[in-house]
Parts: C-alpha cells; structure tokens; sequence
C-alpha cells in the first residue's frame, strides 16, 4: 500500500472500504407488512445505511449491514412501529 | 536595493513577512508578538503586501485558519506566544501531521500561573514534540533572515513540515537594533514563488486530513521524523544559499560555534543570550570557554552536537525553562541523551531567566565559574541561576 506523506487521500471514496458495521451492539430488523414506505429511515440514517429497493410501484426498505452501527434512530423515527433492534449475540 | 534601518525586531519579522510574499496572515495579537500583527495589518491595509488578512478570534483560530489556506497550496504565516500557543496545541500537530509548510513567529514568553508577560522559552520548548521544526535566532537581523529562509525550508519537497521561528520576548520583539532590510529582487531569487507539491483543488480531488487507522499512523509519523532527518540537510543547504545571496549566514543553520575549538568548557544555550554569553568569552581573552548556540532545536543536530562537545570537559547549558519533575531543563536532558557513550564529559543545567529575569554578564561569569570547578572537583549537575534562597 502506497502512503502519502500526510496521509492525503488521491483515491477518492475509499471510505467504502473499511467496513465499519463491527462497531455495533443492536442491529436494526424491518417488517416490510408494518411499513407504510414513508422512507424515514433513510432521511434520517446518519450512515447512510438504509437500501431502498423499488418494484412496480411497491418500494422496500433494507438495512446495509456492512456499515450500519446500530445507532436505533431509524427504529425512533418510524411511525408505523415496523423497525425493531435486536441485539447482536456471537 | 537593501536598506539598513534601526528597528525592532517584530519590525524586523513583519519586513520579512512582506518580502516573503505571502498570501494569507491570519493572526491573534498577544504580548509580546502584538507589534508583529499590527505592523503586517497596516502593511496588508496600505497594499504593500498583497495577501489576505485574517481577523480571527484566538489563537485555535489563527492556526485552523493558516491550515486551511496552506492545503489549498497559499503561502500562509502567523504569529503567537505563550498562552496563545498553548491555544494552539491541538492545531499544531494538524498543521504538521498535514504536512502543510506553515511558518510562524513565536515570540517566547513564560506561561501563566503565576501570570507573567516576561521572557522565558517554556512555552516552544513545552511543544517541541508536536512535529514542526524549531529554529532559535540570537538578533533581529537573524529573525528576519530565518523567517525568509523558514519558508524556503518548509516548503521544500522533501520536508513539507510547518517551521516555528523562535524569538525572545521583548528582548528581541521589543529592542531596537540596526537590521538589513534585503532588496525585493534578491529575495524573489532567494524565494521564488511556492509552488505546492499537492494542493486541494476541485478540479483534481483530494482528502486532506482523513482519519488514519491503525493500520497506517505509525507509517504516517516515522515519515514525519524522516522528513525531520532530510530537513538537517536542507536547513545547511539554505543558510549557505542564503549566505551566496545577502553575505550573511548563522553558524551552519543548525549550530554556530563560537570558540569552541580548544575549550575545555562549553556553554550551549539557544536564541539571544548566546549574545552576552559571547560578551563574557571574549572579556576573558582566553581560549578555555566557548559556546554551542542551537539554533535547529527541532530536527536536533546530533552529529554536529557531538561533534563541536567532543573536546570539552565540562558541559554546562544555560535554557529559560525547566522540565518540571524531571528537575533540569529539556536541552540539558537532551545534549545528555545525545552525548551518551561519547566520552565523559560533565553535563551541567543551568535553569536562568525564567519569567523575564534578566540573565546578566554576571550571571553568565557566574555559570562559567562552576563550570570551571568542575573540572577539578564534583558539583550539583543543576543550578538555578540567581534563585534567590529566603
């Protein structure tokens, strides 16, 4: 690996790299029949882990676990009741 | 053409500071470093320099703003002392750990409690191990001279890390002496325009200052002390251009050596007592005392170090601080540490001049007694100049 002096990143977006979902303690689980597509949780998602998949007119919610730290403010925030977090066991 | 004039030296730091050409000031004036903020405001404010002034509302500020501006590649300068830099602590291991070639005057000043606007050196010497370089001038003229060369150094390719003029408080800022100011053309020969290695564009996108993981920091500080190894020899480099182009240099930009070559007693200080340290050597009319001025005291010049205290007996360093718990001052531990299995000579620390004492010629004939007592019979190895007892 070729580092930079000041650790300058010229590959932009690199972020993506580094798997940051290890950090959590409770993961968020969506029952797609209590969710009424508002998209909340993905306004709200301050990771921007929130996927929005769309077939016909139908749009469904999903949780990118590779980044996703278990904050719970998509569970807070949804008004229909349809995001648990579930503890995270070995 | 060149001029000579009477001045002092925060005059003498804001010429350089119009020389230099730089492109952004940003600054929090406190004493004694105010005059160096006043004169480069008025010059900004009547166009004789052409760069942007910032106003800022502490010294955190000031270094976050110079920052800033040297990662989009502009030549950047400020001022501070004592409780400002202490402000700054955190932003000065940014600047250099960016690698961004930052120059700032310190003028040294003691640190508070108890308060005291005075001279003292603890405040650069308390942030010698946050990765920027430190050069300590003895005069007016050097200040000036070293802001110029500062640039050139930090700028350099292979050392891109922020420099810190280091100035005695008062006994510098505030005294007038007779100072060359360069001719304008010479200086832009000397100093061309900065030509940045990697600068934030948006054209070619960059990250600057990402977060490292554990994977990378320690990659990233060992290329910071390599960049310290290299700017040895681009500090010698550019006193002696420097001395090409305006005839004056400063021992070999790192150290200056004045009489050391038969002595049996060396006194190593840095910045402007080395002056009267000279005065009390040269009233002696003989050739057993001489003085190793430090003027790098970040990259430390080991070799030359060792090299100019090989011959000596005893050793005595007269600093204006003091690492308190260690009991001695940090230059006396270090020229220790550097002269480890290198002969047995005595090393002494005198800890002088803290919070504007003056460190008089008797002070110094004073030092230089015990150092000469010390060649025959064992003494403290610290020494608090002129502590009074009662």
């Amino acid at each position: 690996m070729k580092i930079s002096p000041g650790g300058v990143i010229r590959d932009m977006g690199s972020t993506v790299n580094t798997k940051t979902g290890g950090w959590r303690s409770e993961r968020p689980v969506i029952d797609n029949d209590k969710c009424i597509e508002c998209g909340s949780c993905w306004i709200f998602c301050p990771d921007s882990s929130i996927i929005v998949t769309t077939s016909g007119n139908r749009r469904t919610y999903s949780v990118n676990l590779d980044f996703c730290k278990g904050c719970g403010i998509c569970a807070n925030e949804c008004p229909s009741a349809a995001i648990k977090m579930i503890l995270e066991e070995k | 053409m060149a001029s000579w004039d009477i001045m002092h030296g925060s005059r003498a730091v804001a010429e350089a500071v119009r020389l230099a050409d730089v492109d952004v000031i940003a600054a929090y004036p406190i004493t004694p470093q105010t005059h160096i903020v006043e004169d480069t405001a008025k010059m900004v404010a009547d166009g004789d320099i052409r760069a942007e002034y910032v106003k800022v509302e502490s010294e955190h500020s000031a270094m976050s703003v110079v920052i800033a501006a040297s990662g989009t590649g502009a030549r950047t300068f400020t001022a501070t002392a004592s409780q400002g830099l202490a402000l700054m602590w955190e932003m000065l291991f940014v600047a250099s750990g960016m690698r961004l070639p930052v120059v700032m005057v310190n003028a040294n000043r003691a640190l508070s409690a108890p308060i005291s606007i005075w001279n003292d050196q603890q405040d650069s010497i308390a942030s010698r191990d946050v990765g920027w370089i430190q050069l300590y001038v003895e005069t007016n003229q050097e200040a000036l001279d070293t802001t110029l060369m500062a640039y050139r150094i930090a700028e350099d390719a292979g050392v891109q890390l922020p420099v810190m003029v280091c100035m005695d408080g008062f006994v510098l800022t505030h005294t007038v002496e007779p100072v060359e100011v360069p001719d304008e053309e010479q200086v832009s020969k000397f100093l061309p325009k900065f030509k940045p290695q990697q600068y934030l564009d948006p054209k070619d996108p960059m990250a600057l200052g990402p977060i490292a993981f554990p994977n990378v920091y320690t990659e990233l500080r060992a290329m910071q002390q390599q960049a310290m190894d290299g700017a040895m020899s681009v500090i010698e480099k550019v006193n002696d251009e420097f001395s090409a182009v305006f005839n004056r240099s400063y021992g070999n930009g790192l150290v200056e050596e004045f009489k050391t070559e038969d002595a049996e007693v060396i006194i190593v200080t840095l910045g402007s007592v080395a002056g009267t340290i000279k005065d009390v050597i040269d009233e002696r009319g003989d050739s057993k005392v001489g003085l190793l001025r430090i003027k790098s005291f970040r990259p430390l010049p080991e070799d030359e170090i060792r090299r100019a205290l090989k011959g000596a007996k005893v050793v005595g360093v007269i600093e204006k601080d003091v690492s308190i718990g260690l009991g001695k001052g940090a230059l006396a531990s270090e020229v220790r540490d550097v002269m480890y299995g290198s002969g047995d000579s005595k090393i002494l620390s005198f800890i002088a001049g803290l919070g504007g004492r003056d460190i008089t010629l008797d002070s110094v004939r004073g030092v230089i007694d015990t150092c000469e007592k010390a060649l025959s019979e064992d003494v403290e190895t610290v020494h608090w100049v002129d502590l009074k007892t009662e």
